[in-house]
């Protein structure tokens, strides 16, 4: 076990740097941000200075290493617009991102699986017809449109639903969270669905196929049978081994709702770290960028190492053996 | 039961009633696409951030509701001598913390503001020493003679000496470093208001200053400002209610706010140009099917695109009728600007097919243009109008539209041959334009920094460096309006029109709109 979490370490680090060495090739591309410093006003002599004192008339190669000392000492600088240590910047929104990504994960676990077992059993149902064709609605509609629909409909029309924000928050220490205040779940609600209905769907039809493949295996029969009844096959049995696919999706899916809430943060103003991301990109704040990408690497890494470490714990084959046998 | 659930919901709906009315009699809720990115008033040099800054801090020099230029901290100031400005200073004034205002704070913000790290260099650039004259009086020497320095003043926010140097925040902020300064996150000016709460991003909450030396007009005793960057969302929630106040509301979403029973749109110009330049210096332009030579140096051509862009059309298909067509490089509100220059060569598509054959280019040519499409607005849409407008003198335009990160450091760097740029004047004065857009590029001088398509007539820089210097009034007009005239006459740029501002604002909200875009607070009074 400590040999394979040693391996799976130091090929964590290896996607690290590739994802930072990459981010910071793209960075070229993105523009300079001292035209945005320093106004219409200034002389080219203070421009020229600016861009020296922030490293950027230095060779690719040599403010890449900068930025990789720095990162290993987990310091990203400061961001260039807002003049703040951007492991601050991150810290203020990475508690908005998490718990709107948390809730939307149980959302649609909590939505989808039921939708998918009840597809399953009563295949052809009308019931189960119009799940299908919503899902594909959910997998197909582009996030920012429903995220529009949603605040046109409950807040503009219907006025029940606040449509942008966090609302009232909580602060524990560093960590700001809106799910200890009403106000903070009714601003919540809107984003979370938002940010759900392409996981839900996804978890809809995933549960779907799986349970149909397992209700036709044979101890399904054979359970059948033995004369069981069908809550206990159909919950006891085909649901149980349905959801291990399952699990593993939604756990790497949570780091996708972590990086892709880019867009549900935009459309709701959610200050979490998607946003951060955004408004550093249109203005070229390489800092923010950067440890924003380093950051989202190093999530998805972590709960890989996580669900396969899962892995070996279920699956004994994979362990490695002591060697002698 | 039942009745008891009712008479429950009732009264916790009433309380919540009294709530939101006990905070509307007080608050007013604004949101902008943006958010000040540091409270430190010498940090950037954009408006946004000196406009919500200017709440909490002051200058020696400010503006009233007609941009007519007014006492603030200063309340008197004559010229000593053609370099020497005095300056007598208010007394009594304090900071938020108490402190008193004096000379040695003026002193303090000008070193500040000419630091390491300040993004406000350029408005000392022409200064050449600060001097405290006694404790309520100062005097400021240029470099040369500068009869706008006020002008200049009016965005070098005051900060206190005592207070930077108890709170690390001498210097604005050190990027080389990594230190942050509180200053970014605190405010401690002379203000009407002061910030209670700041979540970067998220949500700022000023409120009144008690200690305020003025009397303050509006009724407002808190805002609460909130970045809403996507306009979708902006202008669903001003019609919800959930904010009162916000800016800037998209050209397309004008009607439906007025259609609100609830809400309206304050509009009115706003101080910035938008216009097209051209390369007139290279014998070969860029990007262009013309070889061997530049059209544009010919006059005729230059003409020609001018009397071919369809401007009316512009303003109502484009802009939706939120602009306001010009034929100067300065609108009305920056002094210079006069309503007889202000006549636009007429739109004739004949006359300028008329003009490109005389140039001879009946058959017309290929020509490359660079437009951002993320900075003004509809900024892209007026390219691909113009381009269509071209085509009808046999232009073809390859319209290269891309975001403001990308665009800048391109046109800074002169890689275009026909660009889009839009400029307002930060010392509401002509020469600002006449020496950034108009005068030849001189990287030693900085003079034509903007000029990106290096137009350039030596009597028109002969003039904008006298009328620099020239302290009569009249005269000075005289001369901007002679040299206005220079570059109608030789078409060095192609203007187009004024943006127009488009607020969005509640019905129990009246405030007042200045064409620099700035919202004081203290004239936004909430309606019982």
């Amino acid at each position: 076990m400590g040999a394979f979490v040693l391996r799976r370490l130091i090929q964590a680090i290896i996607v690290m740097v590739s994802v930072a060495f990459i981010a910071f090739l793209l960075f070229q591309y993105v523009g300079d941000p001292v035209v945005f410093l320093l106004g219409q006003d200034a002389t080219p002599e203070q421009i020229r200075q600016l861009r020296a004192d922030l490293g950027l008339d230095q060779p690719f190669f040599v403010q890449f290493w900068h930025f990789l000392i720095n990162a290993a000492q987990g310091e990203f600088g400061l961001s260039l617009r807002q003049g703040a240590k951007v492991s601050r910047l991150l810290g203020e929104r990475f508690p908005a991102t998490f718990e709107l990504a948390l809730v939307a994960a149980v959302l649609a676990l909590i939505v989808g699986v039921p939708m998918g077992v009840y597809a399953a059993l009563k295949r052809g149902s009308f019931m189960s017809q119009m799940f299908m064709t919503l899902s594909l609605l959910g997998v197909s509609l582009p996030t920012f449109l429903i995220g529009i629909l949603l605040i046109l409909v409950f807040s503009v029309w219907l006025g029940w639903l606040p449509s942008f924000g966090r609302g009232e928050t909580v602060q524990f220490g560093w960590w700001s969270s809106g799910l200890f205040t009403v106000d903070g779940w009714l601003h919540m609600i809107l984003p979370a669905i938002t940010l759900a209905i392409f996981q839900l769907t996804l978890i809809m039809r995933l549960v779907r196929a799986e349970m149909l493949e397992v209700l036709r295996t044979d101890y399904i029969k054979f359970a059948r049978a033995r004369g069981l009844t069908d809550r206990a096959i159909n919950f006891g049995h085909a649901l149980k081994n349905t959801l291990v696919p399952v699990l593993t999706i939604t756990g790497l899916q949570l780091g996708g709702l972590i990086a892709f809430a880019i867009i549900t943060e935009t459309v709701f103003q959610w200050p979490g770290m998607g946003l951060l991301f955004i408004q550093a990109v249109t203005f070229a704040d390489v800092p923010v960028m950067a440890a924003y990408l380093c950051l989202i690497a190093l999530i998805f890494v972590v709960i890989n190492l996580i669900v396969d470490m899962l892995y070996v714990v279920v699956d004994p084959r994979l362990r490695v053996a002591p060697g002698g046998h | 039961m039942k009745a008891q659930k009712t008479l429950l919901s009732v009264s916790v709906a009433s309380a919540l009633l009294a709530l939101s009315l006990g905070a509307a009699a007080q608050t007013v809720r604004i949101a902008n696409q943006g958010d000040a990115l540091s409270l430190d008033p010498h940090s950037l040099n954009e408006s946004l951030q000196l406009s919500v800054d200017s709440n909490a801090y002051e200058a020696l020099v400010g503006w009233n509701k007609k941009l007519e230029m007014v006492p603030m901290l200063a309340t008197s100031w004559k010229q000593m001598s053609p370099t020497v400005w005095r300056f007598e200073l208010r007394k009594g004034v304090q900071f938020h913390d108490g402190t008193p205002f004096t000379a040695d704070d003026v002193v303090f913000t000008m070193g500040r503001i000419a630091a390491d790290g300040s993004d406000m260099k350029a408005y000392s650039n022409d200064v050449k020493e600060t001097r405290k004259i006694d404790s309520h009086t100062v005097e400021i020497e240029t470099k040369t003679p500068l009869p706008i320095l006020p002008q200049i003043l009016s965005q070098v926010y005051v900060m206190s000496k005592k207070w930077c140097e108890e709170n690390n925040a001498v210097r604005p902020v050190d990027r080389r470093k990594g230190v942050e300064n509180t200053a970014s996150f605190k405010t401690n000016g002379t203000g009407p208001f002061h910030v209670r709460e700041r979540q970067p991003g998220v949500r700022t909450v000023f409120v009144r200053n008690p200690r305020y030396w003025g009397k303050v007009e509006g009724n407002v005793q808190e805002v609460v400002f909130t970045p809403i960057a996507n306009p979708a969302t902006r202008v669903a929630a001003l019609l919800s209610g959930e904010i009162d106040v916000m800016e800037p509301v998209p050209v397309q979403d004008i009607a439906r706010v007025n259609a609100n029973a609830n809400t309206r749109v304050l509009a009115g110009p706003e101080l910035r140009t938008i216009f097209l330049g051209m390369d007139q210096k290279r014998d070969e332009l860029l990007y262009s099917s013309v070889k061997g030579k530049n059209p544009f140096k010919d006059k005729r051509v230059r003409q020609a695109f001018y009397q071919a862009i369809d401007i009316d059309s512009i303003k109502r298909v484009v802009m939706r009728g939120a602009s306001r067509p010009t034929a100067l490089m300065v609108g009305p509100g920056i002094n210079g600007w006069t309503d007889a220059q202000d006549k636009r060569l007429p739109f004739d598509v004949d006359a300028a097919k008329k003009l490109m054959a005389e140039a001879g280019y009946a058959e017309g040519f290929e020509v490359s243009m660079n437009c951002p499409n993320d900075r003004y607005v509809n900024d892209a849409q007026i390219c691909q109008a113009v381009a269509a407008n071209l085509s009808r003198i046999n232009v073809k335009i390859n319209l290269q539209a891309e975001t403001k990160g990308t665009y800048f450091p391109k046109i800074l760097r002169r890689d275009t041959s026909f660009y889009m740029l839009g400029w307002t004047p930060s010392t509401y004065d002509s020469h600002n334009a006449l020496n950034a857009l108009m005068r030849c590029p001189d990287d030693k001088t900085g003079s034509g920094q903007f000029n990106l398509g290096s137009y350039c007539n030596p009597k028109l820089d002969e003039l904008t460096v006298k009328l620099g210097a020239e302290t009569d009034q009249a005269k000075r007009n005289a001369m901007i309006k002679e040299a206005f005239q220079i570059h109608i006459d030789e078409v060095g740029h192609l203007p187009l029109h004024q943006q127009t501002l488009a607020w969005g604002v509640s019905k129990k909200v009246e405030l007042t709109q200045l064409a620099d875009n700035y919202m004081p607070f203290k004239w936004i009074t909430l309606k019982k």
